[in-house]
């Protein structure tokens, strides 16, 4: 099939004979071979999914994980609007997730100091997008019952964010470890002194993130989660009912929440004690 | 046309063939410069003296493959916003750039296009069909450099016979575009571009090293010591997509029967020498002939030959200027 000096119209030439005619066999073999390797590497890409190894948190506004994953073109233009850079993009052990965007949130949550969603907004493909298409479904505790009311902008003539469905939900994950639980206080740097995380406070700079060391507390009560919440009424605290009287309550998660990750970047124990379940869904 | 599609054909693996009809101005040209034989390796080795070794396409190729690349990054870095993104897709100042192939995998694995991505897709899809289609392959991917820079080391150790140069089919790069094209629509995950060197390295440049350089490495290893230049000529659907785009491209490397004298040192150092099998004695039906879709415009035939018979042209223009 390519020996290369072959030529059709003289047929009657054995000469091209046994050795050209092997090695064309065998480069063919060996061609089967290349695209053998090649599309079984290519499919390892399917041992992080069917693992199921990372249920990554993707950034505001990404489709369900399969349609993701499909539609990202993994550019990283939400990284780069990001001003927090809570977004990371996927390495070679996410497989097909390779370059596609997450957030770890207890390292970097995203804390919505951008206000309008900007990963959104930046991304070429509608892999985030603000109105999902029609034919795309919206699974059950994904939808969000009411635009999110941004904190920020609480007292702005529009105050929500754009956004229809959660990427997660907050739990708290430990809770004999919660510090309001445990009815204490909380003092110092809420990360400690080598944390880089940053947020946006709005009594400090209403536009420019901060990090979180710069902004420690002193608190009766450890409140962190729910007062630094940047969602309207995702989280509250409620009295724990104690015979022993200590003041002691626990943070519960509401409705609103939409899996941003603040609460879990911001819990001063380690490790955290309330934590973002990635992809979760609401369940009443 | 009929070349057309011959060359086409060559570019998805068909072998090169002999022409069936050579121009009489070719034949004319071709007895007057074997009329002679003494004079003609005279004129050879006249040619050959006063042929100054230049590296000025390869340098000016390189320069804008590092700027371009450079764009990206510093666009990042400094937040200068002239180029965001990565070669998959950007904005060039706030404008929608999108690579075809990343556009087709997408495409075909989510099954749904939006409006953004035709836009960006379009205006690269101008872009390349003005400049040349492959000419993303040699002026811009990022892998094709550091394949370069492989591919010298490679030839240092065959000539020192330490290794050999396996080759294989050229029709495997098609049957990868195929696949990838296959693989994208059934399991709705963008395959190819878990091994994209392009997008990776890009990826890797702008937001910073991690594992999958290794997968880099691995090619690049394969590459010196086993299959010269292999992921571009064998494998990289990239450079089919962009190799059809470009088919019909009026920028292209052009070559003049007359000036040459057959001795195929372009061949020697072309990524894909089936594009200047018209430089073999003979198979030149035309007197000026383009190299035809596969040829990514790199210009290393263009500094390697000694007589000006291969040259850039932008066709319309050219004859224009």
């Amino acid at each position: 099939m390519n020996a290369p000096a072959d030529r059709p119209k003289k047929p009657a030439k054995p000469a091209v004979s046994l050795e050209k005619a092997q090695k064309a066999r065998r480069k063919f073999l060996h061609s089967v071979g290349l695209t053998g390797g090649i599309i079984c590497l290519s499919l390892l890409g399917y041992v992080p999914v069917v693992n199921a190894r990372h249920t990554r948190l993707r950034p505001p506004g990404a489709l369900n994980e399969s349609d993701f994953l499909s539609s990202c073109i993994k550019c990283g233009q939400c990284v780069q609007v990001c001003p927090v850079q809570a977004i990371k993009l996927g390495e070679i052990d996410d497989g097909f997730g390779l370059g596609v965007p997450h957030i770890d949130s207890r390292q970097q949550a995203c804390d919505f100091s951008c206000d309008a969603v900007q990963c959104i907004l930046a991304c070429p493909t509608g892999a985030l997008t603000y109105d999902k298409p029609a034919f795309l479904d919206v699974r059950e505790g994904a939808k969000l019952a009411a635009a999110p009311i941004l904190k920020a902008k609480a007292k702005d003539a529009e105050s929500t964010l754009n956004l229809k469905e959660r990427t997660g939900l907050a739990r708290l994950v430990r809770p004999e470890a919660c510090l309001a639980v445990q009815g204490k206080g909380f003092k110092g740097q809420a990360r400690g002194n080598g944390f880089t995380g940053k947020m946006r406070f709005m009594e400090v700079d209403r536009w420019k993130p901060i990090p979180l060391r710069d902004h420690p507390y002193d608190l009766d009560l450890c409140d962190l989660c729910v007062r630094e919440c940047p969602i309207g009424n995702a989280i509250e605290l409620r009295p724990i009912k104690d015979a022993t009287g200590v003041a002691r309550m626990t943070p519960v998660v509401l409705e609103p929440c939409v899996g941003c990750g603040v609460c879990e970047m911001v819990c001063p124990v380690e490790p955290t004690a309330i934590a973002i379940d990635a992809q979760a869904l609401w369940k009443a | 046309m009929s070349r057309f599609i011959d060359l086409f054909k060559g570019m998805l693996g068909a072998a090169p063939e002999k022409p069936e009809k050579v121009s009489e101005k070719v034949q004319q040209i071709m007895f007057l410069k074997y009329e002679d034989k003494d004079r003609y390796i005279k004129e050879k080795l006249h040619a050959r003296d006063h042929h100054v070794i230049s590296h000025k396409w390869r340098n000016r190729r390189w320069a804008v493959l590092l700027v371009v690349n450079l764009l990206f990054v510093v666009s990042f870095w400094l937040d200068i916003q002239i180029l965001e993104g990565a070669l998959t897709a950007s904005r060039f100042v706030g404008f929608h750039l999108i690579d075809l192939n990343s556009a087709l995998q997408v495409i075909l694995a989510h099954k749904h296009l939006i409006v953004n991505l035709v836009i960006g897709t379009f205006t690269v899809f101008l872009l390349w069909v003005l400049l040349g289609g492959r000419s993303f392959c040699s002026w811009v991917c990022p892998y094709h450099l550091l394949a370069e820079w492989a591919e010298a080391l490679h030839l240092k150790l065959v000539a020192r016979k330490i290794v050999t140069d396996h080759e294989f089919h050229r029709g495997t790069r098609t049957v990868f575009w195929l696949l990838f094209s296959l693989l994208a629509i059934v399991t709705g995950y963008t395959v190819f571009e878990t091994l994209s060197p392009t997008g990776i390295l890009s990826r890797a440049l702008i937001y910073g090293p991690g594992l999958s350089l290794g997968w880099i490495a691995l090619l690049l290893l394969f590459e010196i010591f086993y299959s010269r230049r292999a992921w571009c000529r064998y494998i990289c659907p990239i450079g089919l997509t962009y190799g059809a785009v470009g088919a019909l491209s009026p920028t292209r490397v052009s070559y003049h029967v007359e000036h040459c004298f057959h001795e195929g040192d372009c061949r020697k150092v072309c990524l894909v020498p089936h594009v200047l099998d018209v430089t073999i004695k003979g198979r030149a039906s035309d007197e000026t002939m383009g190299l035809g879709p596969d040829c990514t415009r790199c210009g290393l035939c263009i500094d390697v030959c000694p007589t000006g018979a291969l040259r850039y042209e932008v066709k319309g223009l050219s004859k224009l200027l």
